[in-house]
Order: structure tokens, then sequence, then C-alpha cells
């Protein structure tokens, strides 16, 4: 038989990262009832963080379907006015005629276009050219100007034919968008022969009609000409307004956005009205809600917490011979308090996964009982469950520190 | 086996001296081990002794007489209230805790009355574990334990838990697990403690074996029939140490 007492050549393969946790893993699996016990406050406390989450998220969502969903996603830029004297409110800076994309490039604005009413300086709209000077001046529909993006932006459609394009707006083409109640009273109601009419003695091309605009009704009664035609044809100085179609409770954010977006240098100068009401409304519904759920869930992780500090002392104390028998065998303190660490981080690691995962199907059983959309942030999840593994390592440091300090011969002279 | 190898980063090459003969493997200079208390205890006395390489040394002695306190001193679980000892010829006096983890894991081998096998853990494994620890190359671990698993004639038993084995059986794992890493000395408290008389032999025949392939062996023991098997026999009382002739 080979003599085996052979003297050792290297002290290469010390007690590494994949022992420990071949040992912590032993460790765990020895006692798998305990195991469940262990991880019973964890989970609850875990995955009613997540019901609360889960749920404020869900209704939050609901609320926002429930109100006018107009008035909780439109918002508007325009530039502030001075009120000096006794003359009109006069606009201290005016806004870039870009200011549609500038918006656009922001989270959370889905749609941005510029309005502006244009002065007609004494001319009117009309559906014929005026012969006559005799004749009385017929009333005139309203000029307005915008931008592309401002059909989508307030929420308008057409009803024929089609809305401006860049390409219209940068040609300054003499085109025109007729409201619907503006086409009526101009007897326009066909496009696809390119009808005219004449602003003044120009003639410009119709080339659609629009109806809703649930923001700007005014839009109804008015004929609308390309920003771009505007500015070369009507001297139109600057945008007026930026209309904003936004994601539901985008507002703060854009509130703060818009503003230095539009104008670095002066975002004092923008005046931004984002939906306020609908969300604080909901915040105030939300907010007792979520502090009972909250409180709840930090109770839980306390108590989670303690359990398995508790248990993870408890086998501290179950195993001190053998510990003992580890530090007989060349195992370090720490070898032994990382042992004892990490099993109590995958202890609370395991506990927040079961914990998030009874969460999300907490979240998913409670909606379709209400028949609501569950919504739910993945992130919120994720850590979640990582946070299992953070009560885990908080609750694993006194017992680590305990079962480094055993010492062997006491250790020892107990059984295993 | 040199001390470079203890102390690696620390002590340059050319301050080691290279010993001429082999040092003794155990030498204990005055050590004494005195329990604080009122009284204190003076579980061990001023001794000295040295184990040369290869020796069977038993050490003898009443209950309560202080042979744990000595093999614990020897194992470095405990540090001598006075004296020196030397493990391999390296003073141990200085060494940091971790460095004595080391020399327990690298050159001691243990072996208990209570056997003290992990009770979840199959016979392999148990024996596996004490190569985790003591710098065992990876790849050699598994070859290594079957090895030593065969020495004590245990290769039918690879995956049973300790639990279903008879206390022989136990012992002889815990030998294994001792030797696996191939330790300078083997140091045995009461192995056969909780064994009959007929298992006791047989493990007693396997500390013989062992003696003869080179192993440097000290067992403690009150049974006269264990200790008659050792080359040299220690006598304790009172925490007097005194050599038997
Ligand atoms: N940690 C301690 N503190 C105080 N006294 C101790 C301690 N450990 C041992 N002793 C005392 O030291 C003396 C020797 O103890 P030791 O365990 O070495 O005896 P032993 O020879 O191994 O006895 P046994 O054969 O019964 O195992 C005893 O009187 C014991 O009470
Ligand atoms: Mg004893």
């Amino acid at each position: 038989m080979a003599k085996i007492n052979v003297r050792l050549g290297s002290r290469g393969d010390q007690f590494r990262a994949r022992d420990l946790f071949r040992e912590a893993a032993a460790g765990i699996d020895a006692r798998p009832g305990r195991l469940f016990l262990t991880i019973l406050g964890t989970v609850l406390g875990i995955a009613s963080v997540v019901v609360t989450v889960g749920l404020a998220q869900t209704a939050s969502g609901q609320i926002a379907r429930q109100f006018d969903a107009v008035a909780v996603t439109q918002a508007m830029a325009e530039p502030g006015t001075t009120r000096s004297g006794w003359g009109p409110a006069q606009p201290v800076a005016a806004i870039p005629w870009d200011s549609d994309i500038r918006a656009g490039r922001i989270a959370g604005v889905e749609a941005a276009g510029l309005f502006a009413s244009v002065s007609l300086q004494g001319e009117v709209i009309t559906a014929l050219p005026v012969n006559d000077p005799s004749q009385p001046m017929p009333a005139s529909p309203p000029l307005f100007a915008a931008s592309a993006g401002l059909l989508d932006a307030v929420r308008g459609y057409t009803t024929a034919g089609r809305f401006f394009d860049a390409g219209h707006d940068a040609r300054a083409d003499r085109v025109v968008v007729l409201g619907a109640r503006a086409a009526e009273r101009l007897g326009v109601s066909r496009v696809e022969r390119q009808p005219s009419i004449f602003i003044g003695d120009r003639s410009y091309t119709v080339i659609g009609i629009i109806d809703g605009m649930q923001r700007r009704t005014d839009l109804i009664d008015g004929v609308i000409v390309p920003m771009g035609t505007a500015r070369a044809n009507f001297g139109l100085q600057a945008p007026e307004q930026v209309h904003m179609r936004i994601a539901v409770g985008a507002g703060p954010v854009i509130a703060e956005q818009v503003p230095i977006a539009l104008l670095p240098n002066a975002p004092d100068n923008v005046r931004v009205q984002v939906p306020v009401l609908g969300s604080t409304m909901r915040d105030n519904i939300q907010a007792d809600i979520n502090v009972i759920f909250l409180a709840l869930g930090a109770v839980a992780l306390l108590v989670g917490g303690l359990g398995i500090a508790n248990v993870t002392l408890l086998s501290v104390m179950e195993r001190v011979g053998e510990i003992g028998l580890r530090r007989a065998l060349g195992a370090r303190r720490r070898d032994i308090g990382a042992q004892f660490m990490l099993e109590s981080v995958a202890v609370g690691l395991l506990g927040g996964l079961i914990g998030a995962a009874l969460g999300v199907a907490v979240v998913v059983v409670a909606s379709a009982a209400q028949a609501w959309t569950p919504i739910l942030d993945t992130v919120v999840v994720l850590a979640s469950a990582l946070g299992g593994g953070v009560i885990g390592l908080v609750a694993g440091v006194y017992p680590a520190l305990k079962a480094a300090s055993v010492e062997p011969i006491t250790a020892l002279r107990g059984g295993l | 086996m040199t001390v470079l190898d203890l102390f690696p980063p620390e002590a340059p090459a050319e301050f080691v001296p290279e010993p001429a003969i082999r040092p003794a493997v155990v030498e204990l200079r005055q050590v004494a081990r005195v329990f604080p208390g009122d009284p204190p205890v003076h579980a061990l006395r001023p001794s000295n002794l040295v184990v040369a390489d290869g020796d069977y040394l038993s050490i003898v002695g009443p209950s309560g007489s202080g042979k744990s306190t000595l093999l614990n001193l020897l194992g470095l679980l405990d540090r001598p209230t006075s004296g020196e000892y030397l493990l391999d010829g390296v003073p141990t006096g200085q060494a940091s805790e971790a460095q004595r983890s080391a020399l327990r894991g690298g050159r001691i081998g243990f072996v208990f009355q209570q056997f003290h096998l992990l009770p979840h853990r199959s016979v392999l494994e148990n024996v596996l574990l004490a190569t985790t620890y003591s710098g065992v190359p990876r790849k050699e671990r598994r070859q290594r334990a079957l090895a030593a698993l065969d020495r004590v004639h245990l290769s039918h038993r690879l995956h049973f838990l300790p639990t279903l084995l008879s206390g022989g059986e136990r012992q002889r794992v815990a030998i294994a697990r001792a030797v696996v890493t191939a330790p300078q000395v083997l140091l045995a408290d009461e192995p056969t403690g909780n064994l009959d008389t007929t298992t006791s032999d047989g493990v007693m025949d396997l500390f013989d074996e062992l003696h003869r392939d080179g192993l440097t062996l000290i067992v403690i023991t009150h049974d006269l029939s264990v200790s008659g098997r050792a080359e040299r026999r220690v006598r304790i009382t009172d925490g007097n140490l005194s050599e038997i002739d």
C-alpha cells in the first residue's frame, strides 16, 4: 500500500469561494423544515412590500384611466407675461420656432405642436375673392398658425384630406387646413379637388378638414396655416404656445424640464400648465393606503430579519462542535464567519425571491378580481428579492461574529 | 518542507537557515499551562518533551491530570502560558491565529474520542472536508480521500452517513480524515474511549500500520493495553510529565 504520509508541496488551494459556497449550501440543506420557518418572516415582509407597491401602481393606473384622460395627459407651455401699466399683458420673451421639437425630446412628452393666432390685419377669409368693394365685408373666421405636430398634441383628427407636414411648414406653402365649422361656413366639404379659399386676395389650397381638438376647441372655427407660412406671409413673430400630449404622471417632470428646454438662458420666462389636480388627488387617496401597508411590510421585514438572526444564532449554538472541528481542521476564524454569513444571506435571498413571487401573485389575483390591469415595475420586484438578501446580510452579522469567536477547545469538549 | 513554507512573504530566503538534520516534529521547552481562577489551576507544569519524526508516543495518566490540556497545546488549539513550543522546528509562540490555523490544517491530524463526524455528510464528504481547509490541490482532493479511506479499509462505505456506521467504523473515518492531509503528526485523544475491546484493537492495529508507514503518533489514553502498543510512554500526574522506561 502506498504511503500517504506525503509532505504537502504547495499551499495552493486554500479554502476558497467554491468551498465556502458548498459548505454554506450544505449547512442550509441539512435542515429543510427549519428553513421554512426561518424564511417565513422575510417572505411575508417582502411580499407585503411588493403588494403595496404593486397595488399602488395598479390603482394609480386605474385612477388615471377613470379621470378625464385628456385632463391628465395634456400640457401647455407659453411665454410668461408682464402686467405693467394698464395695457394688455405682454409676453416677456419669445419662445423659439423649434419649441415643439425641443419639447418633444423630453421623456414623457408623447406629441408636441406649436400654436399661434395670426392677425389678419383687416383682411378677411372668404371662399371666393372679394371683387365688389361696395359689398359689406362678411365676418371672417379667425386665422391660426400651427406646426405639423399640433393636431396630434391637441387630440384633433382629420375628417377629410390631411394635416400639414414639416415640408409645408419649411417651404411656407400656401396651404390651409380648415376647422370643421369654418369649413362648413366657407362651404368646403371635400378636398379631393383641392379647393381654394382666399385670405384677402391671395388664394390658399385647402388640404384638409379637422375636428376634435379638445384642448383648443377654437380651432374648429378657424382657418389654420403652417407656422412657416404665417411667418412668411403674415409677419408672425413667434409661436404663442407649445401644446403637448404627455404620459400619465409625467406632469411634474415636464413642468420642470420644458422651460429649460425652451429657454435655457431664461427658463423663468416660460409658464407651463401641467395636470395637477388628477395626480394630487390620486396621491392623496394612495398615500394613506401606502403608509399603512409599508409600515406593515417594515414590521414584517424586521420580524423576518430577527427570525433569520435568531435561527442562525441557534444554528451556531447547535453547531459549536462542528465549528470546533472545522477550526481543528485548519479553518480560520474568518472562514467560519463567512460560512455562517453566507448561509444567512442565502436564506434571506431565498425568502426575498419567494416573497417577491408571492407578492406578484397577490397583485395579479387582486387586480383580476377588480378587473384592473395589474401594473408592477420589474425593478421593484427584483429589488425586493435582493432586499431579502440584504436582510440576511444584516441578520447574519451577529451570528457570524459569534461563530467566528468560538474557541476550538471549548467547542470540541462537547459532542457534534 | 521548510520554514519558508510557513511564512512565505515575510521571510527572505537568505535568512532562513537550512537545518542540517531534521528537527524534532514536536519540541516542548518548559511549556506550562495555568488556567486562571481562584486558586489558579496548574493543568500543565513547566515540562520538556521531544518527539522525533516517526515516533509513536502514548500519554497516560489519571482523569484530570492534564492529558487533554497537553494535547490541546500540541495541537495548537490552545496557547501555553509560558515556555516555547516548536512544531517541526518552527516556534509557534509568536504565530498569528491565521498561521496557527494553517499549521493545524497542514501539519496536524486530530482524532477525538467522540469522532466528531458531520452527521449530515457522507463518509467521503467528511474526509474531503479536511482537504478543503488544508491546501490540498483541488484536483488531488478526491483521489487522496479515496486513498485515505482505502487505507482504513472503508472503501465499501464511501456514501454512508456516519450515523449508520458502527463506532469502530466511525473512528476509522475520523482517522482517514486525519491522515488525508498528510500531517507531520497525528494527535489522538482517547481514540478508543468510546469503543469496546475488539473494535478498539482494530483501531490500534490501524495505528500500528500508520506508524510503520512513518507517521508520527501521539496517543492519549488511560487504557494500559492501548498505551502498551506505543514505543514510548509518557506519564502525566497532576500536570507533571515523566517518561516511563
Ligand atoms: N478551561 C479550563 N479552565 C479551568 N480549568 C481547566 C480548564 N480546562 C481544564 N481544566 C482543569 O485542568 C485539569 C486538567 O484537565 P484535562 O482536561 O487536561 O484532564 P484530562 O487528563 O484530559 O482528564 P480526562 O482523562 O478526564 O479527560 C483539570 O483539573 C481540569 O479541571
Ligand atoms: Mg481529557
